[in-house]
């Protein structure tokens, strides 16, 4: 073991055993603080609970950043393709960023209901800036030189966007989609806790209302252990399609 | 072959060329030469069709036209090829976006890695070849334009010795073996000297021609040729003169 898993590992041993020890010795009531023992066996015995609030909370997420993305990827490109676009945009893009956008939770529910549309948007709209910034600014940083041999070689805008400026910019792409996907979780969530019918948010909350903290962790496990789904699963397409960068 | 007459340009009221002239010969490798700051990277701009000239005239092979945009190839010091294609992909891209016939492209491409000593290294992407394989893939690219002028806009002064001497001698080849005309904006008195048979001084702001100097002797040229530490020794006086007359 390399001496930074060892480091790593050593401090996971230390704090969960930290934990699990101050709540016997302590005896801590469940209620306030199960130790890890319990969230695990929670997480496990209660999967056929938690599984479909999970599947919804996953589809929520999936659904926000496909439309995220539906709708980043061509406002990324337009604002490179016409600047006074991107001039224009911009000043209402970096305001939409200044409203905490979960303070519109209560709102996408009066307006879309305890369904998954408000879920959805709520991530999407959470995670769709750093899409596009990060696009843009990866077409944005492609060589003059590479821009004049294109031209030189008489290559239309579309024609240069799909052989040189996006798998240009893809490195980029993918940065920002690693950030969206895991912020696009706590949109979800927090859709969720605002008003809904499902979902682990939902789950949550009701649990915490029941005084069920070891469900609540139990639920916070099975969400850290999709994000970290998203994360890799990002990681492994990011691999996947851009394969010269691994020689 | 390439005539420009009474070529302006001004930025801001500012000239930066004005009544520019220059007629270059079919098969002869051209080099303007000027000070940093001179207006070079304008004029480039201007042939190859990024900026409009202010007025003036762009003949080719005797027919006026607005720009070399699509009547020339480009070639850089960087080789310029893209990481994600092939060194075959690489070489067919002014064909793709030429919409040429790529069955028959890609046998000339082929037949031109034979000669170039690239065969068996055609599905090699960039990064797995060495440094001067990439250059003699960029200059079958070049080739693969399909256009007798090929224009180069920077020296190759930020060249390691070795790939830039080696880089030298394939632009010598496209000259002798290709029969291309050869058109190099710099500010590298010694390249220069290598390199051209007409070498066009270039004076401050507002870009003139000072003096065009017709160059002789077999090329490669050798560095300590008495005749050419003269005629360096020549150029330098007058291009330093000029930039005092400037400030």
């Amino acid at each position: 073991m390399s001496r930074s898993n060892l480091l790593a590992f050593g401090i996971l041993v230390l704090v969960f055993g930290l934990w699990e020890a101050s709540c016997n010795i302590f005896s801590i009531p469940i209620f306030i603080l199960p130790p890890p023992s319990i969230i695990v066996q929670t997480a496990l015995l209660k999967a056929p609970l938690i599984l479909p609030h999970a599947l919804t909370t996953g589809m929520e997420i999936i659904c926000g950043i496909a439309l995220a993305l539906a709708v980043a990827v061509p406002l990324a490109m337009g604002m490179f393709a016409w600047p006074w676009l991107e001039k224009a945009l911009s000043p209402f893009l970096v305001a939409s960023q200044a409203i905490p956008v979960f303070a519109l939770a209560p709102l996408l529910v009066v307006w879309l209901g305890y369904g998954m549309e408000g879920k959805i948007l709520m991530a999407a709209i959470i995670i769709f800036f750093p899409i596009t910034v990060s696009l843009l600014e990866g077409f944005k940083g492609c060589d003059r030189e590479f821009r004049v041999l294109f031209r030189l070689m008489g290559a239309g805008f579309w024609q240069t966007m799909r052989l040189l400026y996006w798998p240009w910019a893809l490195p980029h792409f993918f940065a920002g989609l690693r950030v969206g996907v895991t912020v696009a979780t706590i949109g979800a969530v927090i859709g969720e806790w605002v008003g809904a019918q499902k979902g682990l948010g939902y789950l949550m909350i009701q649990a915490n209302a029941r005084l069920k903290v070891d469900l609540v962790f139990a639920v916070i496990l099975w969400l850290s252990l999709m994000g970290l789904l998203l994360w890799f699963g990002v990681g492994w397409l990011e691999k996947k399609s851009i394969r010269w960068k691994q020689n | 072959m390439l005539s420009v007459s009474l070529l302006t340009k001004a930025f801001d009221q500012q000239a930066v060329f004005s009544d520019l002239d220059l007629r270059i010969t079919r098969n002869r490798f051209a080099v303007l030469i000027g000070p940093s700051g001179c207006g070079k990277s304008t004029f480039f701009d201007v042939l190859t069709g990024v900026t409009e000239p202010d007025k003036g005239q762009i003949n080719w092979q005797g027919k006026e036209v607005d720009h070399l945009g699509n009547l020339a190839a480009y070639m850089h010091q960087k080789d310029l090829l893209l990481p994600w294609f092939s060194l075959l992909d690489n070489s067919l891209l002014p064909a793709k976006t030429g919409k040429e016939d790529l069955k028959k492209a890609r046998s000339r491409a082929i037949e031109l890695f034979v000669k170039l000593g690239l065969s068996g290294y055609e599905k090699h992407l960039p990064a797995q070849v060495s440094g001067g394989m990439r250059q003699r893939c960029a200059l079958v690219r070049t080739l693969m334009f399909n256009r007798d002028l090929i224009l180069l806009d920077e020296p190759l002064s930020a060249l390691d010795a070795i790939t830039r001497k080696s880089l030298q001698s394939l632009l010598l080849l496209l000259q002798s073996e290709f029969n291309r005309t050869l058109l190099m904006i710099t500010h590298d008195v010694d390249e220069a000297l290598l390199l051209a048979d007409d070498l066009y001084l270039l004076s401050a702001k507002p870009m003139r021609i000072v003096e065009k100097i017709e160059l002789h002797g077999e090329k490669p040229r050798r560095f300590d040729d008495p005749e050419l530490l003269a005629m360096k020794d020549v150029i330098m006086q007058k291009l330093e003169g000029d930039i005092e007359d400037v400030s």
